[in-house]
């Protein structure tokens, strides 16, 4: 078994710099890197690039980071729900790459399996295909999207075990799997993790050869976005 | 004339047996209380899940479990959570048979428009794009026109794209129309309107031929 457990979540960021490429995974509020995201605002490196499907709330998850001014660009598909988001984007202090969201998971994805670029139909003949290399194939056309490039991924399981093993849970689940092995780095916390072994390994969502860091996160708000209900018959 | 419940109503007509179906944010979020329920049915939330059930009962909610437009949800039997890359592979593949969402603008070619307006805070396309370029089975559910009594199905979009010639069939407040190479054909109405009504109110070509029915819901 080759340990991956760190001691702490700065250990687990050690190598973080002003300017870098991060992933993280998440949707909305689901599934978000708490205490990475948490320990980022503390060491208040500025100028980064992330990839994210979402950019947070005001005051949580990735919200965090932009109130403190760290990000200089972000690469999504969908960024509604925040003020501050929308006051930098208006005013030019934050550049955005509005992506497909089925490209963004690819570009991971693509990162992760050593694929330099893939053809989507997602965006053809839309501003999204502008520049870009398109080719026909049987009839259908398509367009050329690279792999992303990122210096660390930040992504959240379930449990985990020392190995680095992963299982999520949910809808929780999204991007974190794609971006695990698509950066430099892959950090994985998780809210539970255990003895390698304990882990039944016909159960594991990803291996642990994906991941070079884990830790157990030291606290989950686990925020709901929209919490939405029906009355009780 | 219908309301956004009777839109929904009527798309539910067009949900068959053995369909998995994606439901976009908004009209198209209705259709699922209208699905008969003697037919099986899964429907899609590209964030991850398949076999979406209603909303929880207050206190059962769980943080982990949501549909794309971030609302809490339940699962039924049957059901299963992957990752996003899987999720669009189930999309871009076309292993969904049916996609449903809203729109801005429909041309009489097919091309939608429903991800940003020039000038206003754009938000994303989310999964759009992904969607409309991939379905084989794209209904648009929407109003015949915006807010300022303008049509919706034009000649040509004037907001930026969401997709090219990729939607087959609309369903308004007005009419239920099919799109085919010489424009907007006229298939139904809604209750109580008239073909002139809907000729006034479409500004892309309206084929119409011999009696229109009146829409069953």
């Amino acid at each position: 078994m080759i340990n991956k457990t760190v001691k702490n979540v700065s250990e687990a960021l050690q190598g973080v710099e002003d300017s870098m490429t991060f992933m993280l995974g998440g949707f909305g509020l689901c599934g978000i890197p708490e205490n990475a995201i948490g320990e980022l605002v503390r060491l208040g490196i500025k100028d980064i690039t992330c990839i994210s499907n979402n950019a947070g709330v005001d005051d949580f998850g990735l919200g965090l980071l932009l109130q403190n001014r760290q990000i200089k660009k972000m690469i999504s598909s969908y960024v509604g729900e925040n003020d501050e988001f929308e006051r930098q984007m208006l005013s030019g202090e934050l550049d955005v790459e509005l992506t497909p969201q089925g490209t963004l998971a690819e570009k991971c994805r693509a990162a992760q399996g050593g694929f330099p670029a893939f053809y989507t139909p997602a965006g053809f003949g839309t501003e999204v295909a502008e520049g870009k290399e398109t080719r026909e194939f049987e009839g259908k056309m398509y367009v050329l999207e690279p792999a992303y490039k990122a210096d660390f991924a930040f992504v959240k399981a379930w449990k985990g075990d020392e190995a680095g093993n992963l299982i999520f849970k949910g809808t929780a689940r999204n991007f974190n799997p794609c971006m695990c092995g698509a950066a430099t780095i892959t950090v994985a916390e998780v809210e539970e993790l255990v003895p390698a072994g304990t882990l039944d390994p016909n159960q594991i969502h990803i291996p642990g050869i994906f991941v070079q860091r884990i830790i157990q996160g030291e606290r989950y708000e686990k925020r709901i976005e929209q919490k939405t209900v029906r009355p009780k018959e | 004339m219908l309301d956004k419940n009777g839109i929904a109503k009527r798309i539910a007509r067009e949900v068959k047996d053995g369909y998995y179906v994606n439901l976009g944010i908004g009209i198209p979020t209705l259709v699922a209380n209208f699905v008969r329920d003697d037919i099986q049915v899964e429907f899609q939330s590209e964030n991850g899940v398949l076999g979406m059930g209603p909303f929880p009962f207050e206190g059962e909610e769980d943080a982990d479990v949501i549909n794309a437009g971030k609302q809490t949800i339940t699962t039924l039997a049957g059901a299963s959570f992957f990752d996003s890359a899987t999720s669009f592979n189930m999309i871009r593949g076309q292993h969904v048979d049916l996609t449903i969402l809203g729109a801005m603008e429909v041309a009489e070619n097919g091309d939608i428009a429903n991800w940003k307006i020039p000038g206003k805070m754009v938000k994303g396309m989310g999964g759009a794009m992904d969607l409309v370029a991939s379905a084989e089975n794209i209904i648009v559910a929407m109003m015949h026109t915006n807010k300022a009594g303008k049509s919706k199905l034009l000649k040509r979009c004037t907001l930026p794209l969401t997709g090219v010639g990729c939607v087959k069939k609309i369903v308004t407040n007005l009419a239920v129309m099919e799109v085919t190479p010489e424009g907007f054909k006229l298939l139904e109405r809604a209750p109580g309107v008239t073909v002139d009504q809907i000729r006034e109110a479409t500004e892309g070509a309206l084929i119409v031929e011999g009696e229109i029915p009146e829409m069953k819901l």
